[in-house]
């Protein structure tokens, strides 16, 4: 094929776009209702995934210390807690600073209600608060914690606590979220294509006269195809930048609107930090769509 | 033209040798057809309706491939054509139905353009050939009109214009003036006529009685899927 050849072929795949007129406005707004419902959904998954990964970084195992233990005693705790591969950071926290804590905690109103405490006189206990490299670990470095009992006879560890229950629950439904919402991208991706595909074989339907023409007046296969590529993939771009752009200013104005209050106290990712992951995605979905659309419809009319 | 390589010497434009076709549906549309057509022939196939003259047709144009037989047409043996090929020969032979069958959405000036253009002949020529056979057929005033603000007879001599401006050595009418009055159906005989006489081979099927035998050329009659009656400047013989 020649250069001119080429030129052709784009050519008339563009004015195939207007020439149809409302078939391809049907085409696009297929892509577009099909793609939007895909970014959405990828939108909602990011963000559970994003504060599922807060949450779980967020989950700490507090090793309550027992009242009668001397410093060396928690620093071998400590050093035995820090030996252990899973366990990425330790923190002590002072029975003083624990009721300081405490106090802030309360806020004022609890002032007179803790006024008789001081460090003398603190009912708190030392506490290590440990966090691990992976989240979902946590529960098996608990129990390795509180096996380190076995090891002393003082029993230094009064009290291992990590939120347990909940915490596995919290990594059950993360973990949910992120499985489904794969199997929900792939899926709905899958009906994308077949939807669009279908509008564009409808399309085609509608033309299967003037490619018969084509035929007969001695076009070969590759000669028709190409207009049909070049218009399927204009179409697939025209709808994934529509649909980029609806999600766009839907996402920013949901963000705006969530950021303002604090109540709801969670913040979305940034549009800025996904729009070029997920508007290359949609992109690349809706070109392919309609190329793979046009391509596969029009096979079976060159059979002539 | 690209139809030119590998042509071998050609002895009859079209020819069938024990022609047999079997639809899939188990009808017996051709059943041992043999003819041979020389070029510069007018030839006119006539038979009752179902009698196997469309079969006839594709089979020349290669819309239909035969169940058994040889047919070679400009001396290609189009029975045993590859897939690949069939847009090379079908360019030397020139298609015309009953239905137009113009692209609505394209001028009279495209919808002849556009079998040059797919092809890939260059745009200058195709100007220039455009204009010759739009000349041709009378309608070079018309050009950028769309096949609906266009009579039928007008119709039917953009769609001879399309086939014609390749230089098809054959031209396979299927019906040309079915959908025609008597008047307009006239000229377009006479526009055929005129191709004819400039060398290209035209076989047409026809109910028309009047036009065969006012216009005299060769007959072929088929019935049953067999050719019943082959004459020179025979006559139309049916009463429908």
């Amino acid at each position: 094929m020649n250069f001119r050849t080429f030129l052709r072929h784009v050519r008339e795949g563009f004015k195939n776009v207007f020439r149809n007129g409302w078939m391809s406005v049907a085409s696009v707004t297929s892509i577009v209702v099909s793609l939007f419902v895909l970014g959405v959904f990828i939108l909602l998954v990011l963000n559970v995934n994003s504060i599922a990964d807060k949450a779980d970084s967020q989950v700490q195992i507090n090793v309550h210390l027992a009242l009668n233990i001397d410093q060396s005693m928690i620093d071998t705790v400590r050093n035995e807690i820090g030996a252990m591969p899973e366990v990425s950071k330790i923190e002590f926290i002072s029975k003083e600073q624990g009721l300081k804590e405490f106090r802030e905690d309360m806020g004022p109103d609890a002032a007179e209600l803790l006024e008789g405490f001081d460090v003398d006189n603190n009912p708190l206990p030392d506490k290590l608060l440990v966090e691990v490299i992976q989240p979902t670990t946590v529960p098996f470095v608990a129990e390795k914690i509180e096996a380190l009992n076995e090891n002393h006879p003082e029993q230094p560890i009064y009290k291992v606590n990590y939120g347990k229950g909940s915490v596995e629950t919290l990594f059950k439904i993360t973990r949910a979220v992120r499985n489904i919402g794969l199997i929900f991208v792939a899926g709905l991706a899958l009906i994308s294509m077949f939807l669009i595909s279908n509008t564009i074989r409808v399309t085609i339907l509608a033309r299967r006269k003037e490619i018969g023409i084509m035929k007969l007046v001695g076009a070969t296969n590759y000669f028709i195809r190409w207009p049909f590529f070049v218009e399927g993939a204009l179409i697939g771009l025209v709808g994934s930048l529509v649909t980029s752009g609806i999600l766009y200013l839907g996402y920013t104005a949901l963000t705006n609107s969530v950021q303002g209050d604090p109540m709801l106290g969670l913040s979305l990712v940034p549009f800025a930090d996904i729009w070029l992951y997920l508007c290359g995605l949609l992109v690349g979905l809706g070109v392919l769509i309609g190329i793979w659309g046009s391509t596969v419809s029009i096979r079976k009319f060159l059979k002539v | 033209m690209r139809t030119s390589h590998n042509r071998e010497v050609v002895e009859f434009m079209i020819e069938m040798q024990d022609v047999w076709k079997t639809y899939p549906n188990g009808t017996n549309a051709l059943q041992g057809v043999s003819v041979k057509i020389d070029s510069n022939e007018f030839v006119y196939v006539v038979g009752p309706s179902g009698a196997g003259k469309s079969t006839f047709m594709k089979l020349i144009y290669r819309e239909e491939t035969p169940t058994k037989g040889q047919i070679s047409v400009g001396g290609f043996n189009i029975g045993k054509l590859k897939p690949r090929k069939i847009p090379y020969v079908r360019r030397n032979i020139g298609v015309v139905f009953q239905d137009f069958r113009l692209l609505p959405k394209m001028t009279a000036y495209e919808n002849v353009a556009f079998a040059m253009d797919v092809i890939e002949a260059p745009k200058k020529i195709i100007k220039k050939r455009v204009n010759e056979v739009l000349d041709l057929v009378g309608l070079r005033a018309k050009a950028n009109r769309e096949p609906s603000q266009l009579s039928g007879g007008e119709q039917q001599r953009i769609a001879i214009a399309r086939a014609i401006v390749n230089n098809p050595s054959v031209i396979v009418a299927d019906e040309p003036t079915g959908n025609l009055d008597p008047e307009t159906s006239w000229g377009i005989m006479q526009l055929l006529d005129e191709i004819n006489f400039r060398g290209t081979t035209i076989v047409m099927a026809t109910h028309n009685r009047d036009i065969v035998n006012k216009m005299r050329k060769r007959v072929l009659a088929i019935e049953h899927g067999q050719i019943v009656r082959d004459q020179q400047r025979g006559e139309y013989g049916y009463e429908f």
